[in-house]
C-alpha cells in the first residue's frame, strides 16, 4: 500500500471508531444503550494499526473494552449499535452487550468481562491454525493489567512450548480502573515479562499508529511465514474517559489533566487527518457521518429480543 | 424405562473402556485431541490413555504445562476453531484451578455470542478414594457443574456406560464434565466392541423393586448393589437406578420408580448440602407432592474434609451397610438400630450387567 493510500484506510477506520465512540457517549445519559460502556476513545490508534496489518482470516480475541477493535477488524456498526442497545438484531442478538462484542464472520471471536481470560482461548485458536495446517494467524488484546493475572503467564508458556502463531497486542493505558501499573507490578516491564518466557518483545512508547502498523506487518510476516511462533508486541497508549461510561474522571484525583495532555497531543486522528487528500476527507467523513446515523436509527427501530429468546443459544442441538 | 443396550458377552474393564472410546472417536474424527498434564506419561492417566500417544502422535495427544486454567482456557479456542478437546485431570479436584474458565466462559461462549459459536469439550475428571487420598484427592464436585446451565454432567459407573457416555460427550457440540471415579477403574462388565453412545437424558434401572427406590451416583451405584444383597435379608425388595448423567437429569425414570415405591433414598458420591441428591430428590418431590405420599433420604459424605487415616475415612463415606440399615429405617418409617454384618464375600462384588 502506498502512503497515501495507508494514511487513508488508517484515517477511515480511526475516524469511524471515534465518532462511533462519541455518539455512544452522547446518547448514553439517554439509557438507550442497555449495557456499561468501556470507552477506547485515545487508545483506538492499537486496534486500527493491528487490525489492518492482520489479514480478514486472522482471528482476534479482546478485552471488555473492544468497541475498537470490533470495529477495526471489520465487525459489523449496525449490529454492534444494536447490540449496545439489546436489540434482537445486535450481534449477539442482545445477550452479549458491549462487554462480549463477537462477529465471527469478521473473525472477531471474543471478548470477556473477566481481565485476560480471553488469552488463551487465543493460543488454542493459535494452536488449532497450525494442527490444521493453514496460515491463519491469531491476535489477542490484552491490558497491562491482564499480564498480572497468572492465565497470562501459563497462556504464555504453553504459547511459546507449541511455538503457535499469536500476536500478543499489550495495550498498556497505564491503569487498571484507577490504579496505576507502578502501584501494581514490582518491576514495571512487561516487555522483559515476555522475553524471559522467551517470546520477542518490543514496546511502542508513542501510540503512533504508523508505528504499530509497519511493526505488526512485520512481525505477523514472521508469525505466518517463518514461523517464529508467538510474538508480543507492547503498545502505550491512554484511556481519556473514565474506566466505565461515557465521562472524564479527572477529578477522582487518581490521575491528572496534565498527565493526559501529551495523550491529547499524541492524537493520532488528528495528526492523519492531515496527512490524507482533504477532497477525500471531506467526503470520506460524510459517508462515516451518514453510516453511523444509520446504525443508530437501526438500533432504535430495531425490535427487543421476544421473550422466547430467553431460553435459546444454551446449547447447540446435534 | 433404562436405555436400550448392546448385546455382547465381552467383558472389558472401566479403564479399559474408557481408552478404547477415546481411541474409537480419535480414529473417526481427527479433529478430536487428548491432552492434560500427564496424559503421555508411562503412568498414562491411570492406563486410561495408554497407547494415544502411539496410536496418534504428540500434536493430537500431548502432556501439558501445570497450568490447568490456561489449558482450559487453551481448549476452548481449540473447541472455538472447530477441534473437538479432550482435557484431561487425574483427580478432580483439580477443576478448581479451572473454575473460571468452565463457568465463566466455557458455559456461557455460546449463549454471550447469541448462538454464533459452540463448544465440543469435554473434561474428563477421576474422583479419587481410599490410599490415603486425602483431603484434596477425593472430592466428587459434580453438583457445582450441575449448577450452570450450558454444561452437561455425566458420572457413569458401569464400563458400558463409561464407554458409551464418553463417545455421546466427545461428539456433542456442548462442554461435558465426565466425572469418573478410581475405584471404577477395575470394575468389569459386558462392552461391545464397537463403537456406540449412551447419550444424556436417560437413568438406567439397574435391579427393578418394590419397597424402595435407591438412587446411587457414580461409585456409590456399586455400594447400593452391595447394600441390596444385605437388604435381601431382611425381605426387602429395592429398586436400584443409575443416573448416568446428571445434568440433564432423568427425572422421569426416578419419578416413575418412587411413585411405585413411595420411598427414595439417594447416596451421594459428595456431601449432601446442596447436593445432586438435595436436586434429583426436590425435583421428584415437585412432580409427585399431593399424588404420593414420599419418604425421602439423602446419604454421602460426612460434612467434613476427607481425612487421610483409613481409621477415619472409612466411616467418612456411605458403604453397602449403613446404605442397607438407613434403607432399612425408611422403610419401617422409624429406626431399626440394624446394621448387618460384614459380608467379606460382597467386597469383591461387581456389578457387571446386564441390565
Amino acid at each position: 500500500m502506498d502512503g497515501q493510500a495507508l494514511s487513508q484506510t488508517l484515517y477511515r477506520s480511526l475516524y469511524r471508531i471515534r465518532r462511533t465512540e462519541e455518539e455512544i457517549a452522547r446518547v448514553y445519559p439517554s439509557d438507550k444503550v442497555k449495557s456499561p460502556v468501556h470507552l477506547s476513545i485515545g487508545q483506538e490508534a492499537v486496534s486500527v494499526a493491528v487490525c489492518e496489518a492482520l489479514r480478514k482470516d486472522d482471528s482476534i480475541f479482546g478485552t471488555y473494552r473492544s468497541h475498537a477493535m470490533y470495529l477495526a477488524k471489520g465487525g459489523g456498526l449496525k449490529p454492534m449499535i444494536a447490540e449496545l442497545y439489546g436489540k434482537a438484531t445486535g450481534c449477539c442478538k442482545g445477550k452479549g452487550g458491549s462487554m462480549h462484542l463477537m462477529d465471527v464472520a469478521a473473525h472477531v471471536m471474543g471478548s470477556s468481562a473477566v481481565v485476560g481470560t480471553t488469552i488463551p482461548h487465543a493460543v488454542g485458536f493459535a494452536y488449532a491454525n497450525k494442527y490444521k495446517r493453514n496460515d491463519s494467524i491469531v491476535a489477542v488484546f490484552l491490558g497491562d493489567g491482564a499480564t498480572e493475572e497468572g492465565v497470562f503467564a501459563e497462556s504464555i508458556n504453553f504459547a511459546v512450548l507449541k511455538k503457535v502463531p499469536l500476536l500478543f497486542v499489550v495495550e498498556n493505558n497505564g491503569y487498571a480502573i484507577h490504579t496505576h501499573q507502578s502501584l501494581r507490578q514490582g518491576v514495571s516491564n512487561i516487555c522483559a515479562i515476555s522475553n524471559a518466557f522467551g517470546v520477542p518483545s518490543e514496546r511502542i512508547d508513542d501510540n503512533d499508529i504508523l508505528k504499530i502498523y509497519s511493526r505488526t506487518l512485520e512481525l505477523s510476516a514472521e508469525i505466518r511465514d517463518k514461523k517464529t511462533g508467538p510474538r508480543l508486541i507492547e503498545c502505550m497508549t491512554y484511556r481519556w474517559k473514565e474506566h466505565v461510561g461515557p465521562n472524564e474522571d479527572y477529578d477522582l484525583g487518581y490521575r491528572s489533566k496534565d498527565e493526559a495532555r501529551t495523550w491529547f497531543e499524541q492524537d493520532q486522528v488528528p495528526r492523519l487527518a492531515g496527512l490524507v487528500d482533504q477532497n477525500w476527507r471531506k467526503s470520506m467523513e460524510l459517508e462515516v457521518e451518514a453510516e453511523i446515523r444509520d446504525a443508530f436509527q437501526f438500533a432504535e427501530s430495531s425490535p427487543f429480543p421476544t421473550e422466547e429468546e430467553l431460553l435459546t443459544d444454551v446449547f447447540h442441538a446435534a | 424405562m433404562s436405555s436400550m443396550q448392546l448385546k455382547t458377552d465381552r467383558i472389558l474393564s472401566y479403564v479399559d473402556a474408557i481408552r478404547e472410546s477415546v481411541h474409537q472417536e480419535m480414529d473417526r474424527d481427527p479433529s478430536v485431541i487428548l491432552f492434560g498434564l500427564d496424559v503421555d506419561d508411562p503412568k498414562a492417566i491411570q492406563g486410561s490413555t495408554k497407547g494415544l500417544l502411539a496410536a496418534f502422535g504428540p500434536d493430537r495427544v500431548f502432556g501439558t504445562p501445570l497450568s490447568e486454567d490456561a489449558m482450559t482456557g487453551t481448549a476452548i479456542g481449540m473447541a472455538l476453531a472447530g477441534l473437538r478437546p479432550v482435557h484431561v485431570h487425574i483427580r478432580m479436584d483439580f477443576l478448581l484451578l479451572a473454575m473460571n474458565q468452565l463457568i465463566n466462559l466455557a458455559a456461557k461462549y455460546r449463549y454471550m455470542s447469541g448462538g454464533q459459536v459452540k463448544i465440543p469439550l469435554v473434561v474428563r475428571s477421576i474422583i479419587g478414594k481410599s490410599w490415603g487420598q486425602g483431603a484434596q484427592h477425593s472430592q466428587g464436585l459434580y453438583s457445582f457443574f450441575m449448577h450452570v446451565p450450558g454444561l452437561r454432567v455425566a458420572a457413569p459407573s458401569t464400563p458400558y456406560d463409561a464407554k458409551g457416555t464418553l463417545a455421546w460427550a466427545i461428539r456433542d457440540d456442548n462442554p461435558v464434565i465426565m466425572t469418573e471415579h478410581r475405584l471404577l477403574y477395575y470394575q468389569n462388565g459386558l462392552v461391545p466392541e464397537i463403537s456406540y453412545t449412551v447419550p444424556p437424558g436417560k437413568a438406567r434401572v439397574t435391579n427393578v423393586g418394590t419397597d424402595v427406590t435407591l438412587v446411587g451416583i457414580s461409585y456409590m451405584h456399586v455400594e447400593c448393589h452391595r447394600a441390596m444383597q444385605y437388604l435381601q435379608s431382611k425381605g426387602v425388595n429395592v429398586e436400584i437406578i443409575d443416573p448416568i448423567w446428571l445434568s440433564p437429569l432423568d427425572v422421569d425414570t426416578i419419578t416413575a420408580s418412587v411413585r411405585k415405591t413411595g420411598r427414595l433414598c439417594v447416596v451421594d458420591n459428595g456431601w449432601t448440602t446442596c447436593g445432586a441428591g438435595a436436586e434429583i430428590i426436590t425435583a421428584v418431590l415437585e412432580r409427585i407432592q399431593g399424588e404420593r405420599d414420599v419418604r425421602v433420604h439423602r446419604m454421602g459424605f460426612a460434612p467434613v474434609t476427607c481425612p487421610t487415616t483409613p481409621a477415619l475415612e472409612n466411616h467418612f463415606y456411605p458403604n453397602a451397610r449403613t446404605i442397607a440399615s438407613a434403607v432399612y429405617d425408611l422403610v419401617n418409617g422409624k429406626p431399626q438400630h440394624w446394621m448387618p454384618d460384614e459380608n467379606p464375600e460382597l467386597a469383591t462384588y461387581q456389578f457387571k450387567g446386564p441390565f
